[in-house]
């Protein structure tokens, strides 16, 4: 088979379930999407030269690592109305668990470089679980003392364990290689990419992936994030228009009637954290696998909690669809003013010789500015929360 | 009632009593107290001499201070306009900076001994404290203001102000690169030696002295002026401050105008003791929250006092742990307050 066939075929899946997750839920949402997507991708590797194919392949990732942080934040914020300044904890806590469960513990010369507290050499879904659980630790840990309390103390108490994370991975190097970064992280089925093949895979399967180089594995890469994207989004559509989000609506806008109603409040809002703590240790585990090299600095409060909110915030708060666009569309305007930093630099030469290397600090200011804008002009976002979600009820 | 139901409801009420005497102002005094007992205890077993500890808790004192100058303005605007304003540590840094840059246009006077600096850090802190304060006000003029008047909640503001920390921190970083600066680069500083053998340096005496100092000034503008009253009505009942004639946006505007100036002298003070760096209020951001929720939001006593025991632990504890884990001390000990007796030390209600 061609080497654009093949690509071809990758994009299928992602393209056409990204397609779905867009799109508004009207009937036409799957046709289009299956039609839209396929042909899309059964042209773009023919129509798109290789570098901006693969570059928009690994924004794609990203992009859809963004969602899954700002779909987290919604079952925090958007259903229950918690105010989580510290999505870089469980981003974190994710990142290096699935690491250290995947990776196998250097020994020899290399142990010497990389410290690391063990290495279980386990497969990347186990990996991925075991962020899940770590991040759903770390979260029943914050939880079950500020949850009782005012939100605001929530805000301090996130922002304050999201520090005390980075700062532990900063500093113990027997940990995760401490200050020095994380190397040679495992990827899914990086094995089919390289020219020998895979050892276990069936002799078909390397086959198929023949005429592919590595610099082509996002596109794989891509096809599990956007899978496990989707099915996260089912889990939480259908667990927000189910009794439980219609509970936990009611402990967000009249806690005192949903108490007088018989429900436990407390219990309610730690389950609502630890879920969306869960679906952010996923995406940091993710992340970890699709870098392959990550140190604390990676889970900077501004990538790792303060992006997530502008993209939240933006798409709608307590719409899922919202969260996934929003985090798509800030994703790209975040990439796209690097451009503009790198575009504007000239410019910025003649005011100061210092201000073109300061460049990238714009952008910050323009997401700072947006995140404002969005909260003084429109704090319910491009798409509105949706106030019926019975399934028995017609739109 | 049966015997059982007896018993059981004596158990109940044992829970309940046992639950109001935790939440206590005493019992919150005693658990720091043997936090902090335990802390000097451990670190003397660490082999650390009896000396240096009192050394490392008049550190602590001295740090408090900073903590503390950033602290009183965080918990003033915080009590009055009542949501956690996120954006103080970047007011912090700010007040640092502007000081750094009207220093580089003033000549460089002789310094006043026993500091370590001359007239120039004076009049720099003198003129970036209203500057910040400037600010504040502009900003909650431009922000919250219109947040205000729509009657957003609380999470709104907060966001805002997060928002806000991330649009100042990056003028900063716009206008002084992201590299450490130094008021005075390569001078000595000289440990005065105290009684005790204590050993510290006569700017860390300076910083305590300023934290004093300015708490006792916000300690009379609240308890002594009119607009400390109107500050304080403002702050325990906005709606019925204005049925008796405060103008309450007026009153928001000096608390800002305050808790600025009193955010720079904390960033003052801490470039002082160290360095300075884009980052470095965003680091005393843990330290003052965990001081203002400890000493009870809008307490401006209570948030110095709190401050001083977070930078004691701090200090001890690093015989022993890793000093940069500082803020994590501090985090501990919110939650532990938090945990106990969210109202603070010093925190109106319950006992």
């Amino acid at each position: 088979m061609s080497e654009n066939l093949i690509k071809g075929l990758l994009l299928i899946v992602p393209l056409v379930l990204l397609l779905g997750l867009v799109l508004p839920r009207r009937p036409w949402r799957v046709p289009v999407a299956v039609v839209g997507g396929a042909l899309v991708a059964l042209t773009l590797p023919w129509v798109a030269p290789a570098g901006p194919l693969s570059y928009s392949v690994s924004f794609a990732v990203m992009g859809s690592l963004y969602a899954l942080l700002s779909l987290g934040l919604n079952t925090q914020w958007g259903y229950t109305g918690h105010l989580n300044f510290g999505i870089a904890a469980f981003f974190a806590i994710g990142a290096f668990t699935s690491a250290l469960v995947t990776m196998e513990a250097p020994t020899g010369l290399a142990a010497q470089y990389t410290q690391m507290a063990f290495g279980l050499n386990q497969p990347f879904l186990v990996g991925v679980v075991a962020a899940a659980v770590a991040s759903a630790i770390l979260a029943l840990i914050v939880a079950v003392p500020v949850l009782r309390l005012r939100m605001d103390f929530l805000a301090i108490a996130t922002i304050g364990i999201a520090e005390v994370v980075r700062l532990i991975f900063q500093n113990e190097r027997w940990l995760a290689n401490g200050p020095q970064p994380l190397r040679g992280i495992p990827r899914p089925g990086y094995c089919l990419f390289q020219s020998e093949g895979c050892e276990g895979a069936p002799a078909w399967l390397n086959a198929l992936f023949e005429p592919l180089g590595t610099r082509d594995y996002s596109l794989l890469y891509l096809l599990i994030t956007v899978v496990i994207l989707a099915v996260l989004y089912v889990f939480i559509e259908r667990a927000c228009r189910s009794p439980w989000g219609r509970v936990l609506r009611a402990v967000r806008d009249e806690e005192a009637s949903a108490a007088m109603n018989g429900k436990n409040v407390t219990y309610m809002r730690i389950q609502s954290f630890v879920v969306g703590a869960v679906i952010m240790g996923v995406a940091g585990a993710l992340y970890a696998h699709h870098m392959a090299t990550i140190d604390y600095s990676h889970f900077h409060a501004l990538f790792a909690t303060f992006l997530v909110w502008v993209m939240l915030m933006l798409g709608g708060s307590g719409n899922n669809r919202g969260a996934i666009i929003g985090g798509f569309i800030v994703w790209g305007v975040w990439s796209g003013t690097a451009f503009l930093a790198g575009a504007m630099e000239p410019a910025l030469a003649l005011i100061s010789e210092d201000l073109p290397g300061r460049a990238p600090y714009i952008r910050w200011m323009l997401v700072a500015l947006m995140l404002a804008v969005i909260v003084l002009y429109r704090p319910q976002g491009l798409f509105r929360e949706e106030k019926r979600v019975s399934r028995y009820l017609a739109d | 009632m049966s015997v059982v139901g007896q018993a059981a409801s004596r158990q109940q009420r044992t829970g309940e009593w046992l639950r109001a005497r935790m939440q206590t102002r005493g019992f919150l005094w005693s658990v720091l107290g043997v936090l902090l007992l335990g802390v000097l205890v451990l670190a003397a077993f660490q082999g650390v001499s009896a000396q240096r500890l009192i050394s490392l808790t008049a550190w602590g004192l001295m740090l408090g201070g900073i903590i503390g100058l950033g602290s009183i303005g965080l918990t003033l605007v915080y009590g009055v306009v009542k949501f956690p304003n996120f954006s103080h540590g970047a007011l912090v840094t700010l007040g640092a900076y502007l000081t750094l840059a009207v220093m580089a246009v003033l000549p460089q006077g002789p310094r006043l001994l026993p500091f370590s600096f001359g007239w120039e850090l004076i009049a720099g802190l003198l003129i970036a404290m209203p500057v910040v304060g400037l600010v504040s006000v502009a900003v909650d003029k431009v922000v919250y203001r219109r947040l205000r008047t729509q009657g957003a909640h609380l999470v709104l503001f907060a966001m805002a102000s997060l928002a806000m920390e991330f649009f100042l921190r990056s003028w900063i970083y716009l206008i002084w690169g992201s590299d450490f600066h130094f008021y005075y680069s390569g001078r000595d500083n000289p440990a005065l030696d105290l009684i005790l053998g204590i050993r510290v340096r006569a700017d860390q005496l300076f910083i305590v002295a300023l934290a004093i100092v300015l708490v006792a000034a916000v300690y009379l503008l609240l308890e002594r002026t009119k607009i400390g009253k109107a500050m304080r009505a403002t702050a325990d009942n906005p709606e019925l401050a204005q049925v008796r004639g405060i103008n309450t946006e007026r009153v928001i505007a000096w608390t800002w105008m305050v808790g600025g100036a009193l955010a720079a002298a904390g960033g003052v003070m801490y470039g002082l003791s160290s360095q300075l760096r884009p980052e470095m209020g965003f680091w005393l951001l843990l330290p003052m929250f965990a001081a203002v929720i400890m000493g009870g939001i809008g307490n401006p006593w209570g948030a110095l006092a709190a401050a001083m025991i977070i930078g004691i632990v701090h200090q001890v504890s690093g015989a022993f742990i890793n000093p940069t884990y500082g803020p994590g001390v501090a985090f501990i000990l919110m939650v532990i307050t938090l945990l106990i007796r969210p109202q603070g030390l010093f925190g109106k209600g319950g006992g």
